[in-house]
Order: structure tokens, then sequence, then C-alpha cells
């Protein structure tokens, strides 16, 4: 191994649909790279021979006994082994849906992925709904694996069409394969060396490949985020400082910085950068499980998010809209409280709306379900008792995930679509009676000021109105009460009671 | 970041959120390398403190050189540390190196039994006096919930399956089908009464970042690990009855580095030494099971 690459490391998943042969083809590349423990190998063929069963790489891999009973993967196992370039984690993540949330937990680690499909059988529906969670997971970087190309008498014609079906499929979840090899794990085509059985494939072997898989780096270009997981105080040994800490999850800072903490909204300096043995540190950046102390002696919780006030913020509100998948037996419903994750945060939350149920196999819509089941993909509303802060997917990847428990569980994970309107309730919405607007423009501005929670007298939507509603005065604002509702929500009262004629957003 | 920075920063993260999770936690020290490294991991964690007790099971059986190491460094880094055994089977001499049981027997008793009334209290347990400088009893032994323990996805096969957050039932078991999900540095972390929980944050290191490491940080580590002069040193350290050290020259830990890297350990196991193992065709696993770390 070369001095340069002696500390690269890179984590790969293993997926595709149950018995299309992944176990199979980390065997064969465990063994190939000289990776097994001496004399393994050897074991496992004697145990094989004492029970009367062929020998498979994938028996190398089924280190527990009631997995070799059942003869599929249940959990994600982790190898190790390393090529001239770096060394790998290869995670083999199971294929039978019964296993959807080891192969979640598989793929959230792995920085690339090796999906196989068996030539054969062709995409199953694991094939497409270990797609489908890829996408949602963030993982990008993906090479197909075609195996079992031995049983087709390594057709060409069956490689290609899998091929031509399979992009179709990931292209609509904006995932564009790196490549497709045609394997045998079974006899070790185009793993670690090259095949005369394939003369028509001119492409990388799966070790060449994954040598050229990138590295994630870590985003620290963009806006600092940092989750407050705790605030410390060890007074042993005469220790005074009083350290937020936290993994920063992208962006840096420096000493001397001024930063906000959300949602609460308060702010302060970093006066220090901590760290334990090492050389002084006046900057962090993403990746590091960090330290700070501050210039000023606030009062934070732990779940808060630190940014940096000469960035953008994040969204602060009390409804999202996501898309999540739900792992739980028992079905997410509409109204039943659960317990949010989100970055550090711990909140309560409610499903208080479905808005379409997706087969995550088929990605077909069905809207007129009334409950998240196992397995399910859906678009839903969430909401919480107080503001929380969070980004979009869109915008910053890594903040704007979650996850909900359900019964002492991980039972759903999601990604921020965006900010979700607030319905504005009757109870809520005295001071849009029309005579109390024609009596009082200036209070009427204030409700729709706080009904909209828009706090920017700049923002475009309110600049809007205001220029085509003379009722609208600036004066008044901050001091609205009343729960905020969307401007959309707004607008619809206004034009249902005459005030405006149309509206756009 | 390179490779060992982010090991750090994966495992220092997920001390802290047990930390914050969990009120009465516990780390097992068993004063081998894995378990040094992990407490050092938490002294990064936690700015130079150790925020909870350590606990070492003493099997009586111990290669001596360790129980000195561990009392110095207990002293020398202020740890509140905690001592647990099986007096009862001790006493009566029910041990494998007495001839009364076999390896796995043995181990179950010295280790995974008195481990377990250890940690909940039931068992009278000895813990560091910092003013008297040794160990003495504890009056009120607390029952612990979560423990943190040093084991590698890289030692053998059960703990290649392990979680980072592991639950285990009132009976210590462990359904390895039935694990839960942990993704984007979400944990299980909410757990139903009663149920004990390990927390794994070495998980992901291989034997040789946890040498690199020890050398990037020059973690102090306890003698037996390299050769004194008689060609032999102990790759993994146990009880002196289970235990064969290996045949090896290296003398520091960059020379252990080496032999890892390219030389003669690249491809026996770790364990190879642990006579436990080889027993009933999977021993370790049938001991994790029952509640062996």
């Amino acid at each position: 191994m070369s001095k340069s690459h002696q500390h690269e490391q890179i984590s790969i998943v293993m997926a595709g649909h149950v018995d299309h042969g992944k176990s199979t083809v980390i065997g064969r590349l465990l063994a190939e790279t000289g990776a097994l423990p001496q004399g393994k190998l050897e074991q496992v063929r004697a145990q094989c021979r004492r029970n009367a069963k062929p020998f498979e790489y994938a028996f190398l891999l089924d280190a527990l006994k009631d997995e070799q009973a059942q003869g599929i993967t249940i959990d994600v196992a982790r190898c190790f082994f390393k090529t001239a370039q770096r060394r790998y984690i290869l995670i083999d993540a199971p294929g039978h849906i019964e296993f959807l949330k080891n192969m979640i937990t598989g793929a959230s680690r792995a920085e690339a992925a090796l999906l196989v499909i068996d030539a054969k059988e062709g995409i199953r529906e694991n094939t497409k709904r270990h797609g489908y969670m890829m996408s949602m997971l963030g993982l990008r970087q993906l090479t197909v694996l075609v195996n079992k190309m031995d049983l087709v008498n390594y057709d060409e014609a069956v490689f290609e069409r899998i091929r031509k079906d399979y992009t179709e499929f990931l292209a609509r979840l904006q995932i564009h394969p790196v490549s497709f090899i045609p394997v045998s794990g079974m006899q070790g085509d185009n793993i670690a060396a090259g095949t005369g059985a394939m003369p028509w494939y001119k492409g990388p072997t799966v070790l060449e490949q994954i040598d050229r898989f990138q590295t994630s780096r870590f985003p620290d270009t963009l806006p600092f985020r940092l989750p407050v997981q705790d605030i410390y105080k060890f007074t042993e040994q005469d220790d005074d400082r009083r350290i937020v800490a936290g993994t920063i999850e992208t962006g840096s800072i420096a000493v001397g910085d001024a930063v906000v903490f959300q949602p609460s909204g308060k702010s302060s300096r970093i006066r220090s950068v901590e760290y334990f043995k090492g050389p002084a540190k006046i900057r962090a950046s993403a990746g590091e499980a960090s330290g700070f102390t501050l210039d000023t002696q606030l009062y934070i919780k732990p779940g808060e998010w630190m940014v940096r006030a000469d960035e953008p913020a994040l969204q602060v509100g009390t409804r999202l809209r996501v898309n999540l998948f739900w792992m739980n037996r028992a079905p997410m419903i509409c109204g039943k409280t659960y317990k949010l994750k989100l970055g550090a945060l711990r909140s309560t939350v409610k499903l208080v709306e479905i808005l379409a149920v997706l087969d995550a196999a088929e990605i077909g819509v069905d809207s007129a379900k009334q409950q998240v089941d196992r397995h399910d993909v859906a678009e839903v509303i969430l909401e919480t008792p107080k503001p929380v802060a969070f980004d979009l997917i869109g915008d910053i990847e890594q903040t704007g995930r979650l996850v909900i428990v359900d019964n002492f569980e991980i039972a759903g994970a999601g990604i921020i679509l965006a900010k979700a309107e607030t319905v504005a309730t009757t109870s809520e919405t005295p001071l849009l009676d029309p005579a109390g607007a024609h009596g009082n423009t200036s209070k009427f501005a204030v409700s729709i000021i706080a009904l909209s929670g828009v706090d920017n007298p700049d923002s475009p939507a309110l600049k809007r109105l205001i220029s085509q509603n003379a009722i609208v005065t600036m004066k008044t604002m901050g001091e609205g009460g009343g729960e905020p509702a969307s401007l959309e929500t707004v607008f619809k009262l206004l034009k249902q009671q005459g005030f405006i004629l149309d509206y756009q957003i | 970041m390179n490779s060992l920075d982010r090991l750090e920063a994966h495992s220092v993260h997920i001390l802290r959120e047990a930390y914050r999770e969990f009120k009465s936690l516990v780390m097992l020290w068993s004063i081998g390398k894995d378990s040094t490294v992990l407490l050092w991991l938490a002294r990064k964690a936690f700015f130079g403190h150790v925020p909870f007790p350590l606990m070492h099971v003493d099997t009586h059986f111990k290669v001596p050189e360790m129980i000195t190491y561990r009392d110095q460094l207990a002293l020398q880094w202020h740890l509140d540390m905690i001592v647990g055994e099986n007096s009862p089977a001790l006493a009566a001499r029910q041990t494998y190196p007495d001839g009364a049981l076999s390896r796995v027997e043995c181990c179950k008793s010295l280790k995974s039994e008195a481990l377990k009334h250890s940690l909940d209290g039931t068992w009278p347990r000895k813990r560091m006096d910092h003013t008297l400088g040794h160990l003495t009893n504890e009056a009120k032994p607390e029952a612990f919930t979560g423990v943190i323990v040093g084991v590698r996805a890289d030692e053998e096969g059960s703990r290649s399956k392990e979680r980072t957050f592991s639950a285990r039932d009132s009976q210590n078991e462990w359904d390895v089908g039935d694990q839960p999900p942990e993704l984007w540095k979400q944990y299980k972390t909410d757990f139903a009464p009663g149920t004990h929980v390990r927390v794994h944050p070495l998980l992901d290191w291989t034997e040789l970042n946890i040498w690199e490491y020890i050398d990037r940080e020059s973690i102090p580590i306890i003698s037996l690990y390299f050769d004194q002069g008689k060609g032999k040193r102990y790759r993994s350290l146990g009880c002196y009855p289970c235990t064969t050290p290996v045949d090896s020259t290296a003398k520091n830990v960059p020379d252990i580095i080496a032999e890892l890297r390219g030389g003669k350990f690249t491809n026996i196991a770790e364990r190879s030494g642990r006579e436990q193992d080889k027993e009933d065709g999977g021993g370790l696993e049938t001991l994790r099971r029952g509640g062996y770390m």
C-alpha cells in the first residue's frame, strides 16, 4: 500500500433482491483480495463437506449459525479488505423485504453502493425498492452488477436488457449509475480478474470499479450547522469551562465568529475551540466532533442548532412536509403522537395529513390511503407542538433529515421537502371578520402578518399583497398575536371574503 | 480529515450520545488495547474528563501486570473505577484452571455471571478510593442500564452484526435478526423499562486502526503486547490459562503496525490465541448470546 493511501478507507454497501447473489460476490472479493483469515476458507469447505453441501463463497460471510440455516443474510455484516489503492469496509445488506431496516442501516453509512441483479431473474421488487431507498438516503454513487451471467450463457442481450430497464428506472429517481458490470460470483468472472467468457464486455472488473469510487468529502463549504448535542460543565480538577458540544454537520467556524442558536434565537460569539490533547485550534469544520466556549453565558438547551450569524439560517416552523418511509409493523396513523429526532433535537410530533403513499417498488401513487404501512413511502405533513428549526433537503441534505420513534423504536425516516403551510382554523380567524377589517385597517394588517408567520417586512409575497390591497399598513408590524398561518391560507380567505380579486405566491 | 480523524469523531459522537441519553451509564474496561483506546476517546469526548464509572471484571486469572497497570492508570487519570468478580466460584475453586469447568463454562461463570451481577449491583463490588489510593468495598452498589463496550466488528462474525446501540432484554438476550435501524447519526436511544443497552463506539475500527491511533495519540498501553526479548508477545489479552502469546519480535507500537500492515499477522485472526473460541464450534457466539461482551 502506498504511503499516501494507507489511511484512505471507503465504505461500500452491497444491495439487491434476495438470492441474487450478494454474499457470493462478497465472499469472492474477500477470497481474491487475500482478506480471509488463514484457514478460514478451508474451515468452511470442511464444514460443507461434513454437511454434504456444495461449497459456496456466501458461507464465508454467514458467520452466524441461524443465518446459515435460513440461507439469507439477516443483518448487516461488515467485512474488511484492501486493494493496492486503499482499505474497504464492505457492508452486506440483506435483500429480503423483512430486513429492510437492516438494509437501510447498511446503506446509510456507505459512500457508494454495488447493487446486484440476478441475470436470470432480472429486476425484482427489492431491486427497485433498494434503488428507491438509496435515492432517499442520498447515496448517489452506484454500480450495478448483473450477476449469475454463467446461468444465461454469458449472453450480452440479457445484460443489455437489464441495463436499459434499470437505467430507466433509476433515472426517475434522479440516480445515474456509474456503471453496469456483467459478473459471475460463482465462477469469479469480472470480480477481481477479467474473463474470457464475455469478450463483448470492455469495462472494468468489480475491483477496478470500486478503486475508482470517490470517498465522500465533508461539506465544509456549506453554511455552518452544529446540532447542539450537549452543554458540559465538568467542575472536577477546577475546570470552569462551559462547553457547547456536538458534531459539525456542515460548514466551518472560527474563534471570534458571531453565532445564533435556533430556534431560541439567542446569540453570542465563539471564544474558543476546545480539543483534548492536541495542538490548539482556532477553527473547526464539518465532520468534527467539536466543542466550543462562548463569549457570553447563555442558557441554551441540547437540541438547538448553532449557526453562524453571517450565513443563511435554518427554517423555523411547526409544520413540515416530509417524504418518509416506515419500518415498523404497526402503521403510522394520523393524529397519533410520535417522537421526532432531528439533528440533536427531540420533540413530540403528530402525523396530521397524508398527501400521498407511494409504492416504493413500483413508484405508483395511492393517495387514498389513510395510514402509512410498513415498507410504504409516503409524503406527509408532520406537526410539532413548538416551532423547530430544520433545513430543506434541497438546501442542505445533512440537516434536512429526520427520524420518527414509535414505541421505543426508530420506525420512520424522512427527508424534509418544505415548510408546510399552517392551516388557520376558524377560532384563529376572528380578525378576518370583514366588519373588523373595514373598521380597523391596522389591526387587519397585524392579523395577516401574524397569521402568515412572515416576520420580514421585505418579504416579496407581503409586498405583493400590499401592492394589491391598500388596507395593509406596515406600521403595525410585529405587534400581532395568534398562531402563524401560511400566506396561501390568508390569501385564500381574503379572496373568499372579497377583499382581493386574486393572488399569486 | 483522514480515516483516524473520522473514526475518532464518530466514536466521540456516540459516547456523547450515550452520556446524554442514559442516566446510569458505565464503561467496561478490560485493560486491553481496545477498551483503553475507548477510555482515551471518552477523555476526548468530555474534554479530559470521564464522567461515568469504569468497570473491570477481575477473574483472578489475569496476568498480574494487568492489575498493576489498571490501578496505576485509574489513579493517574482520576478514573471512577469499579471492580467486580465472582467470589463464590473463586472461593469454591469452580474454575477451568482448577479442573472443575470447561473453558467456555469458566468464561461464563467468571466473566458473564460476574459481569451481570456487578452491573445490576446484586453482588458486592470494589471501587477506587482516590484519597486512600486503593480499592475499597462499595457501600451501595447501584445498577447500570447502559454499558459502553469496546467490541469491534472485525474481531469475529457475531460482532460484525452488532448495532451501535444494542438492546438486551432483562434476560440479557440478543435477538440478532430483529435489530433497530441506525441511520443519519440517529441511534436507538429509547428503551422500554427493564431493557439493558450496550453501546459500541468502536464497531467500525479495525485492529490496525487501533494500533495506528495508539501510535498517533501516544496512548499508554500495557507492555504485555510487546516482545520483551523472548520472541513472544500477546496479541489479545485474556486470562493466562486460556491465552497463548504469539511468536513475534514486535517491541513497540510501530513494530506492531508494520506487522499488521504487511507482515506475518495479516491473515491470522486476532483471537486465534484465545482458546475458548475454539470449543463448541463457535464458543464466542454461544458466550455472547449469554451475555459475554
